[in-house]
């Protein structure tokens, strides 16, 4: 098992690398001059000269490339022109907050579709089936920026069930004590129940929204996966040594039909983590989505760098750990290791 | 699945296509419906700027935020344009941005893929490394920076949206082409003499055709969601030009104060567009490939 780890460990390298070098390449085709910006528009010839002797950018390709690695390896991101803070300290500070939203999306989001999928699978033809069919078709044509909004002005200005959308915290609260960053956990572990109910009620809605995006694929997956299952000889065994069917579907068919569904969430993790930009420029959430997006409107390049590369690492090791996940779950694929 | 008789006579080839095209638009009344919308959102992308009752670009500051009615059947916002016209007008530049970006990915991805498949090597080296690449970034996060780093306009959309649509051109096409590379027809045609760039055009390609438009309007509706995702971040499309995902993004600021149909309707034009490829790819799936129905 170990050993299998390190060797998928092994193949995660080619893929950060290939990762560096795009995220690298997306900076030399930016276009006009970053010596030129830097100096500003009032800069002489001689002056944007000695900056771009400064930014290393009068070096060959190579040599820069070479010190934009040794500048990642040290954690080193650049500046952010607009606000003076450095990339890193930015991402770091504000990934929780989109964490939080994402994963709270894939729980919404897996405690309906699981349910549904398999229902639809054991009742095939039943209006439950039809209903997951309606939803797997319909989820992926929804823009999930227009759901979010559809959303806010049901819950926000009619029902009025949900607070403005305006970020992580109502402005009467101050931030819980930061441990995990995530503001549903730090506020439960201060012990405030006040504050876990204010967080709860901002995030709530971001979170469905983001659900709603990821329920198609997750439902399509089980429906189908669960379907396979039930049809396999030790299924119709169980049935025919008079198991009760809550046993048959539960322990025997859905277990086995977890498999492909969790290979499905590397996909549903691209699109969660793209969708999430869009749903925390809904949201005005804080989290490293609008800070690419703020600075993407200001044509400040190094935050937007930053945000591609952190994001495809993440992505990377999303999926890593998904395929370990899969190893530790289905010993077949131990075995064959 | 229900096995349908179709010993149809060789002559009859092309009138049963046909008879199968009209059995599975009638069959199921959904692939129909898009069919309809289809052809509703290719009338609105050629005529539609000629035919709307307002000038989408024409502010009315008087009927500013009125909300819809006989005179502005999706209302007006807050200039006082009258939305119907500027979501009729917008469907050509979305329509377009998707046919472009699709259309290019079609081909380099395609012929990328096909040289993959055929010759394999070191070819299908480079493309598979490629296609690993990309899909080792979030799909609209690699968009994003890629629009950031050439430049915040439309064209550079249309050219973000085909690289994060290559790995998909280029895996189908070259997995049809790998199943082919030693087929009857193919080594009688090398027989033959042809060389092999031409026996790839001339013979393989052809035969990937049906698949890969299938793959077409597959990704037709992802690449409209993902031009309409860009635009409402702030990338590309520039206001006042009507665009369904601008429109949304500057319907937004409304939806707090009950103004609905601001962002409303772009919404859900976005959405039927997107609807109806998802199940025109199905449909036609269907048509190509009966085996893949579900």
């Amino acid at each position: 098992m170990l050993g299998k780890i390190l060797k998928r460990l092994g193949t995660v390298v080619p893929s950060l690398i290939g990762v560096v070098i795009v995220t690298f390449l997306l900076t030399r085709v930016m276009p006009g001059d970053p010596a030129a910006y830097f100096a500003g528009p009032a800069a002489t010839p001689e002056a944007i000269e000695e900056i771009r002797r400064s930014l290393g950018l009068d070096r060959p390709l190579l040599e820069q490339f070479l010190a934009y690695v040794v500048d990642l390896a040290q954690g080193d991101l650049g500046t952010s022109l607009t606000t003076g803070l450095p990339v890193m300290h930015e991402i770091t500070t504000r990934l929780p907050a989109s964490a939080e939203l994402t994963l709270l999306g894939l729980i919404v989001s897996m405690a309906i579709a699981l349910p549904l999928g398999v229902l639809a699978a054991v009742r095939q033809g039943s209006w439950i089936d039809h209903l997951s069919r309606v939803i797997a078709t319909a989820g992926v044509s929804l823009p999930v920026f227009f759901t979010g909004l559809l959303l806010v002005y049901v819950f926000y200005f009619i029902l009025g069930w949900a607070p403005a959308p305006m970020g992580r915290l109502d402005f009467f609260f101050s931030d819980p004590e930061r441990v995990t960053g995530f503001f549903l956990i730090d506020s439960l572990l201060m012990g405030d129940l006040e504050l876990f109910r204010a967080a709860f009620s901002q995030i709530w809605l971001p979170a469905l929204t983001l659900g709603i995006f990821s329920l198609a694929p997750i439902t399509r997956m089980t429906r189908a996966s669960m379907l396979a299952v039930l049809a396999s000889d030790f299924v119709r065994t169980a049935r025919a040594n008079g198991l009760p069917p809550g046993k048959v579907v539960i322990t025997y068919a859905f277990r086995n039909a977890l498999l492909p569904i969790i290979t499905t969430l590397g996909m549903v993790f691209s699109f969660l983590l793209g969708a999430n930009v869009l749903v925390e420029k809904v949201f005005a959430w804080p989290g490293i989505g609008s800070y690419a997006v703020e600075a993407l409107i200001a044509s400040d390049f190094a935050p937007v760098q930053g945000f591609v590369l952190a994001m495809a690492i993440l992505y990377v090791l999303l999926n890593l750990l998904i395929d370990i996940l899969y190893g530790v779950i289905d010993p077949r694929v131990r075995i064959e290791a | 699945m229900t096995a349908t008789p179709t010993s149809l006579p060789a002559e009859k080839a092309a009138t049963g296509l046909l008879a199968h095209a009209r059995h599975i638009v009638t069959e199921n009344p959904v692939t129909g419906l898009s069919f309809g919308l289809f052809i509703l959102f290719l009338l609105a992308g050629l005529v539609g700027p000629h035919v709307v009752p307002y000038d989408p670009l024409a502010s009315d500051t008087a009927a500013a935020l009125a909300p819809p009615s006989a005179a502005h059947w999706f209302g007006t916002d807050q200039l006082g344009r009258d939305i119907f016209s500027r979501v009729v007008v917008a469907t050509r530049l979305d329509m377009t941005i998707a046919i472009a970006s699709v259309a290019l990915v079609f081909v380099v991805g395609g012929l990328a893929g096909l040289a993959a498949g055929y010759f394999g090597g070191w070819t299908d080296q480079v493309v598979g490394r490629i296609c690993d690449t990309i899909m080792a970034f979030p799909l609209f996060v690699l968009a994003m920076g890629i629009v950031a780093a050439l430049g915040n306009t439309v064209t550079n959309i249309v050219l973000a949206t085909a690289i994060v649509n290559f790995p998909l051109y280029a895996r189908v096409a070259r997995a049809e082409a790998n199943v082919r590379r030693d087929a009857g027809f193919v080594q009688a045609a090398r027989l033959c003499g042809n060389g092999e760039w031409r026996i790839l055009l001339g013979q393989i390609m052809p035969n990937t055709l049906p698949i890969m438009m299938v793959q077409v309007s597959l990704t037709m509706g992802y690449a409209i969601l993902n031009a309409a995702g860009l635009s409402f971040i702030g990338l590309g499309v520039r206001p006042p030009t009507p665009e369904w995902g601008i429109m949304v993004a500057e319907g937004a600021a409304f939806i707090v104060s009950g103004e609905w149909w601001i962002a409303f309707f772009p919404g859900v034009t976005l959405m039927l567009a997107v609807f109806c490829f998802n199940l025109l790819g199905d449909g036609l799936r269907d048509l190509v490939d009966p085996q893949r129905r579900t």
